[in-house]
């Protein structure tokens, strides 16, 4: 080749080189750039900003997550499906859940004389928390109190409102509001301000009803805000709601029913002992309970507990954007976010990891069938002898273990993990469950002995 | 030399001198401005310098490996050439992924990396380890978090 040549093809070298090693130094330039600002103070955040439309000028990162809870996206057991409906003056909301009491007809008569009997679907992003609560039927078939609101919207600049600044007060004049009258009192989802602190972004336990629990459980004055550790706080936030809980007394105080234990044979004693029901039974005139969203308790029973794996670790696992490091505040099922929420910890791929995942809720799955099916039965030996005349006497051990079979059953069932969370203690509550039914449905054959407490 | 077919072969060769000079002008403000020449040094604050191996950096501030080992020790090899070939190809790689945004999060050990690490592990424990077989096992199967935990 001629020496022109050769210089040519230096020239175009050297320029590539040249353009490479620039788009190298922008690159760096912008990481450090990001690096450099994790925030941008735009707008005064003080502790009674309740619009996260505000927080998000600060932190449009974690807004932008949060408000991605719209989408409905469904997993192999849970997650939501996005069903259409036709808006009526009542209840505009255009697209719904799916609705769980038509995937298993068995729920309806769990809950017989229930309001979740009428109405129960499978549960959506945190964006839809307060509109799913307010338009649901169940609202139509029962007077709620104003108690639900706690844990459907953001509550903690009006429980400051209400109680003159005292969040306790508050939180009690809430609960003794009709539920038509709460609800005029909130305008949010959950939002920022309900975990975090506005001057420093900590996070933060809002909600009375969790500080008690807690009390009641570590005994104490334990200060949650206070004594947590980070690593803690990172549950406890969700922990503020996602719990098993009832309305206590006439005042309808929200009560987290932990004095004896977080497992659910120790709920179930607190109830006996408290002997609070939530309703009769329609088809047995059993007392029972219904269980709610326990996924706090059934967390602390399982190995990411123990590992000391918090909440936030898999269902809002940190991401990297740019040189930024952001919790992902797109709260979500961490099967639809294998890399993120597990391969950190868990090194196989995605398709392995998702399948040892879908394994253990194949296995609950299954038995969680099994169970329903027996207490279905148990349910309908009861009503064929009370509606051959049996009396209260001759039914009441047999109520009593639908009632256990009941209250253990619907824990794992309305616990929203397909028994992920702990596997182990699912199975053993469903076993306990089958057993359960199996002393009833003897109870029912050979007279009435007393229903004996569980012995583990 | 013919000048009415163009750009005569003099002007050429200014404008590479040119170039290269700013080529390389460009590139040490680069590598300065990014800190490079901690790449050739052995502080692990630097292997977090580029954002992306922050969280391994800061398992390795809490690890038991601290008190004994920096990145480089259990990353590249203990002999002086073989470890600047290993940084160097993990340098260019790292800059062209990282750049481009290319690449597996969580980020994941090479195969070759791997074989690396492995070999460090037997070069500080020798003592002990020599006397196990090794057939088909390696030592971060076990002690995977021996270094950092992620």
């Amino acid at each position: 080749m001629r020496t022109r040549s050769w210089i040519l093809l230096a020239i175009l070298a050297t320029a590539l080189v040249t353009a490479l090693v620039t788009i190298l130094l922008i690159s760096v330039f912008e990481r450090k750039q990001e690096a450099r600002h994790t925030s941008f103070r735009v707008v005064e955040l003080t502790d009674d900003t309740e619009d996260p439309a505000l927080w998000g000028k600060n932190f449009p990162l974690q807004y932008d997550a949060w408000k991605r809870t719209v989408d409905q996206v469904r997993t192999r057991y849970g997650g939501s499906e996005a069903l259409p409906r036709s808006p009526t003056a009542a209840d505009p909301r255009m697209v719904v859940a799916q609705s769980k009491l038509e995937e298993d007809p068995r729920l309806k008569i769990m809950w017989a004389g229930y309001a979740f009997a009428k109405d129960f679907r499978e549960e959506r992003g945190h964006a839809y928390m307060l509109d799913d609560q307010t338009f649901t039927e169940r609202q139509v078939v029962v007077k709620q109190p104003g108690t639900c609101i706690h844990c459907h919207a953001s509550t903690y600049v009006t429980y400051k409102r209400l109680g003159n600044g005292n969040l306790t007060a508050g939180f009690e004049a809430l609960n003794k509001m009709p539920y038509a009258e709460a609800r005029k009192q909130v305008t949010h989802p959950v939002s920022c301000i309900d975990c975090h602190d506005p001057a420093t972004m900590a996070l933060r336990v809002t909600r009375p009803a969790f500080i008690e629990g807690l009390r009641a459980l570590r005994g104490g004055e334990y200060d949650v805000n206070k004594e947590a550790t980070r690593q803690e706080m990172r549950a406890f936030v969700c922990g503020q709601c996602h719990v098993e809980y009832h309305f206590k007394g006439p005042e309808k105080r929200l009560t987290y029913p932990w004095a004896k234990g977080l497992k659910a044979d120790e709920i179930l004693a607190y109830y006996d002992e408290a002997g609070f029901s939530d309703w009769t039974h329609a088809e047995t005139g059993a007392k029972v309970l219904k269980a709610q969203h326990p996924e706090f308790e059934m967390w602390n029973q399982g190995i990411h507990a123990r590992s000391r794996v918090a909440c936030a670790d898999c269902h809002m696992p940190y991401i990297r954007i740019g040189a930024q490091k952001v919790s992902d505040h797109h709260v979500r099922s961490p099967l639809l976010n294998v890399n993120r929420a597990c391969q950190p910890c868990h090194k196989w791929d995605e398709a392995e990891i998702r399948s040892r995942a879908e394994e253990i809720q194949a296995r609950f799955f299954r038995e969680r069938n099994r169970a329903m099916d027996a207490l279905v039965s148990l349910i309908g030996d009861l009503k064929a002898a009370r509606d051959k005349g049996a009396g209260d006497a001759a039914l009441e051990g047999a109520r009593a273990h639908q009632r256990r079979a009941q209250f253990m059953l619907d824990f794992v069932e309305a616990e929203n993990s397909t028994g992920f969370h702990a596997p182990g203690e699912a199975l053993r509550l469903l076993a306990t469950v089958i057993d359960e039914v199996r002393l009833g449905q003897l109870a029912l054959r050979d007279g009435a002995p007393s229903p004996t407490p569980p012995t583990q | 030399m013919r000048k009415v077919q163009g750009v005569g072969w003099k002007a050429l060769v200014v404008a590479l001198i040119l170039l290269v000079g700013a080529t390389a002008g460009l590139g040490a403000a680069t590598f300065i401005y990014a800190d490079g020449a901690a790449y050739l040094q052995n502080n692990p604050a630097a292997c977090a310098n580029c954002h992306v191996m922050r969280e391994q950096y800061s398992g390795w501030l809490a690890g038991s490996h601290r008190a004994a080992a920096t990145c480089n020790d259990c990353h590249a090899e203990h002999t002086l050439v073989a470890k600047y070939i290993t940084k160097a190809r993990n340098g260019f790689w790292h800059s062209v992924r990282f750049t481009l945004d290319d690449f597996h999060e969580p980020i994941r050990i090479t195969a070759r990396n791997r074989r690396v690490t492995e070999g460090t592990c037997r070069h500080c424990h020798a003592d002990v380890v020599d006397q196990i077989g090794h057939e088909g096992m390696d030592c971060i199967r076990c002690h995977r978090d021996v270094g950092h935990m992620h």
